[in-house]
């Protein structure tokens, strides 16, 4: 049983078909990444999916619910999670406070008992906060936890915003490109943590331009081009596709003069 | 950490109020001690609307008008008790923020700015028009408290600069430890997420237009809050405490004494409510001075003054 | 009927100015996304400066001119000292400088000139001109004449010059226009001079007939604002239909229910479009590029 289902997906900017008709679908614990030259539309197909823009054609279903309309902050409450390409981090807040609104979906409550400060709240808070610093040890950043997060390095932020993005427990985890701007050491161990989180049954849908990275974990692998999809597979039926090689491989000598997609 | 910050910053202010009047050179400063703490509190509302939650309003004057009239009207013609109509201009300022903030919280950001500068001139328009009820632009006379001769009546005998310096001083420092609450809790974090990326905070499943509406609610209870002090004290009330001038004064000391911060809310409302004190020709020169003072923080210290103060006090130390 | 006829005629003659003052929202919003809080300023600007140097024995045209021409210099200004340096910050600072130098363009317009009501004489006399049983002022016809003329020019100024294109480009994508060799700063600068140029002149044609005071702007930039909502923010034709639709409801309110609520329309349009119709008459909703 698929736990994402995408179905015929599709948007128009401005006259351009910037997503068309894309369909694939997540099961539990499976890693699959969206893959495809810069402009192929990965990163405004995980906007729909999370409810960020409105698709003009197509569904989306979690969990067997139509979610195609669904605001971002409900796709939250069902177990939907993401992280961003281009970073969106609370930057004027703590680390620590950084992951704490990730829990804010458990530890939120009366504004009567955030307000007069009440024991509720503070058993709520504490909670939160032994979680936070948790997840703050998984990605090494539990000493950074007090500093502002505007403060923090390129590679750590990324780390910060997968540690948000965890604290949801989610059901499945977006990953817009988590591994873009990390040295080798980071990026292995963000490899290794998208494995642990499968392993513990999240579905996990990846947006990544580390061929090798992709290559090695994916369970599955949609490619994009001018938005529409040109092939599926597993890893190894992927690479050898023609059409991929053309649209996709063949632009990879190009990778590094271009850092976003 | 973030604990220990709470108490000590309630723990300055409250030392402030408590120890100041040692200083005074006569019962007057009791007077403008009181004003500073009453402006304090309704920019200590704003702070939690454009501090935390990055949102702004440029008709909170309305909802302090709200709450003075409250006190002027109500004890008259509904018969409440003077004590318990800052309460109902409380309510009636909550309630009201409620429905105008619904439907313009989810656009952005200017349609708060103009739909509040709307909302404060109509609130302005009907205290000053509706003569019979209001007196119109002339005013009306505010009921005493009777708290004051409560107290007369237990042995403690206070003058009436004495009494509502401690009142208004009280009440701030009560304000002040429910927005500090509000800050290192699961609302104020989600108001200041919002602040930091709506688009952010909506993933994590913060309910983004619904936050904002309680910042907003939140800050019209305390401006409204601030009016009925107001109200109350000086015994006397007029349309300006609506008038847009009033509003640009509050977002004013907001942003003069930094807007994310409680205290330095404080210190903005103590510094723009001594000027006219200090300087007798200020008020020639009032709009001129707050306009300046707006620009120049924001082009040169957006973060205010007593954040930049303290930021550059820790580089120093480090 | 000669009264609703008397009505319309007033509404349409403040509808005008406050369709100049939506046209000068438009300009600098669709240059800059700065919704500027100072319009309303520029239109007490061009009236005051009039009186002013008029007073002083300039002759009226020449006054005038000088007032269109100082206020586009304040506009310059206040982009160049005020916007640019803050150029990116978060639209609440915007907010609140454009806010903060309404105030202090306000605070010195006091000190400058005076706390005064004042009032030149109109153009071409004050003999009202009967049409159908109603009556309206020459000066009326200035104003409408004025906002209409206006209009096409900013229309053909946007559509026929290649100055103009450049801003629309801009406002399109403000990278783009800096990669095909648009000086988006140069389009900023013109942005405000324009704007507060046509702002000034709202107020040098209906001064003779409202009157001027140093403290007009912040209503009109409310009103001007509720009009550039009501057509579509960002959209001159919308601007123009909003601000002449907005003055007919104002100059009806005031007729047949009260004229000391007639101030409040303004805000009751703009409540009334953010519940009902957000993008206004000619707005066109867009998704949002994260």
């Amino acid at each position: 049983m698929s736990l994402l289902v995408v179905d015929g997906l599709g948007i128009t900017f401005g006259g351009l078909k910037a997503v068309d008709d894309v369909s694939f679908a997540v099961a539990p614990g499976e890693i699959v990444s969206v893959i495809g030259p810069n402009g192929a539309g990965k990163t405004t197909l995980f906007n729909m999916i999370s409810g960020i823009y409105r698709p003009g054609r197509g569904r989306v279903s979690l969990n067997g619910t139509d979610v195609t309309e669904t605001p971002p902050h409900k796709l939250a409450e069902m177990g939907l999670s993401r992280t961003f390409q281009n970073l969106q981090i609370f930057q004027d807040m703590t680390v620590l406070d950084n992951v704490l609104a990730g829990y804010h979906l458990t530890e939120r409550g009366s504004i009567w008992a955030d307000l007069l400060a009440l024991g509720s709240m503070r058993r709520r808070a504490d909670k939160a906060r032994e979680g936070a610093r948790g997840l703050l040890a998984r990605v090494r950043l539990d000493k950074a936890a007090e500093q502002m997060a505007g403060n923090l390095s390129y590679g750590a932020l990324k780390r910060l915003e997968i540690a948000r993005a965890l604290a949801l427990g989610p059901k499945i985890l977006l990953l817009d490109e988590p591994a873009a701007g990390c040295n080798a050491v980071e990026s292995e161990e963000i490899d290794r943590l998208i494995a642990e989180l499968a392993a513990a049954g999240i579905a996990i849908l990846l947006v990544e331009h580390d061929m090798k990275m992709v290559m090695r974990i994916s369970n599955h692998i949609v490619v994009l081009d001018h938005g529409e999809k040109i092939a599926e597979g597993d890893p190894a039926t992927v690479s050898r596709d023609p059409q991929v090689i053309a649209a996709y491989l063949g632009t990879e000598n190009a990778e590094g003069a271009h850092a976003d997609g | 950490m973030t604990w220990r910050n709470k108490w000590l910053q309630l723990a300055i202010l409250a030392i402030a109020i408590a120890v100041l009047p040692l200083f005074f050179p006569s019962g007057y400063y009791y007077r403008v001690g009181a004003l500073i703490f009453v402006n304090a509190l309704a920019v200590v509302g704003l702070v939690i609307l454009i501090g935390y939650a990055g949102q702004i309003s440029l008709g909170h004057a309305g909802f302090a008008g709200i709450g003075a009239y409250a006190c002027a009207l109500a004890p008259e013609h509904l018969g409440l008790h003077p004590a318990l109509s800052p309460v109902l201009g409380a309510v009636v300022s909550g309630v009201l923020a409620l429905l105008i903030g619904r439907p313009i919280l989810r656009l952005k950001g200017y349609y708060l700015a103009v739909a509040t500068l709307g909302f404060g001139i109509l609130v302005s328009m009907v205290l000053t028009n509706e003569r019979a009820l209001t007196g119109g632009p002339d005013g009306m006379q505010v009921a005493d408290l009777g708290l004051r001769a409560v107290l007369r009546d237990l042995g403690w005998r206070l003058s009436g600069g004495e009494f509502w310096y401690g009142a208004s001083g009280i009440v701030l420092v009560l304000g002040a430890w429910i927005a500090l609450n509000l800050f290192d809790s699961p609302t104020g974090r989600a108001m200041r997420a919002l602040h930091g990326s709506e688009v952010a905070a909506a993933t994590v499943g913060v309910d983004v237009a619904r936050q904002k509406l309680r910042a907003f609610v939140i800050s019209a209870v305390y401006a409204s809050v601030a009016g009925s002090l107001l109200a109350l004290q000086n015994g006397y009330i007029t349309p300006d405490v609506a008038g847009f001038l009033h509003s640009v004064e509050m977002v004013t000391m907001a942003v003069l004494g930094g807007v994310g911060s409680v205290l330095g809310a404080t210190l903005g409302a103590a510094i723009l409510t001594l000027l006219p004190q200090v300087l007798t020709v200020f008020a020639e020169y009032e709009q001129l001075v707050l306009g300046a003072v707006m620009i120049l923080v924001m082009i040169f210290l957006p973060q205010g003054l007593l954040p930049s103060i303290a930021r550059r006090l820790r580089g120093r130390d480090e | 009927m000669d009264a609703l006829l008397q009505f319309i005629f007033s509404g349409v003659t403040v509808g005008a100015v406050y369709a100049l003052v939506a046209l000068g929202f438009t300009i600098i919003y669709n240059a800059s996304d700065v919704v500027n809080f100072a319009q309303g300023e520029f239109v007490m600007l061009g009236g005051m400066i009039t009186v002013f140097a008029f007073e002083a024995g300039m002759p009226l045209p020449l006054a005038a001119v000088l007032a269109v021409l100082a206020t586009a210099a304040i506009g310059v200004a206040l982009n160049k000292l005020a916007i640019e340096p803050a150029r990116g910050a978060p639209v609440v600072t915007l907010i609140i400088i454009t806010i903060g130098a309404s105030i202090l363009i306000r605070g010195a317009a006091q000190l400058v000139f005076d706390k005064q009501l004042h009032r030149f004489p109109a153009f071409s006399g004050d003999d009202p001109i009967r049409i159908l049983g109603a009556t309206i002022l020459p000066q009326s016809l200035w104003v409408i004449v004025g906002a209409l003329v206006v209009f096409v020019g900013l229309w053909l100024f946007f559509t026929r010059t290649l100055t103009g294109k450049a801003v629309l480009a801009t406002a399109n994508n403000r990278v783009a226009a800096q990669l095909v060799g648009i000086n988006t700063a140069w389009v900023m600068t013109l942005s405000f001079g324009l704007s507060a140029a046509i702002g000034a002149l709202a107020g040098v044609l209906v001064t003779p007939i409202t009157l001027v005071s140093y403290d007009v702007g912040v209503a009109l930039a409310l009103k001007g604002f509720a009009a550039a909502m009501l057509g579509g923010m960002g959209n001159p034709k919308g601007a123009l239909a909003g601000g002449l639709l907005l003055g007919l409801l104002e100059a009806l309110t005031a007729g047949y229910l009260s004229s000391q609520y007639k101030d409040a329309v303004a805000f009751i349009v703009i409540l009334g479009v953010l519940f009902a119709m957000p993008q206004g008459l000619f707005g066109k909703s867009a998704t949002e590029r994260v």
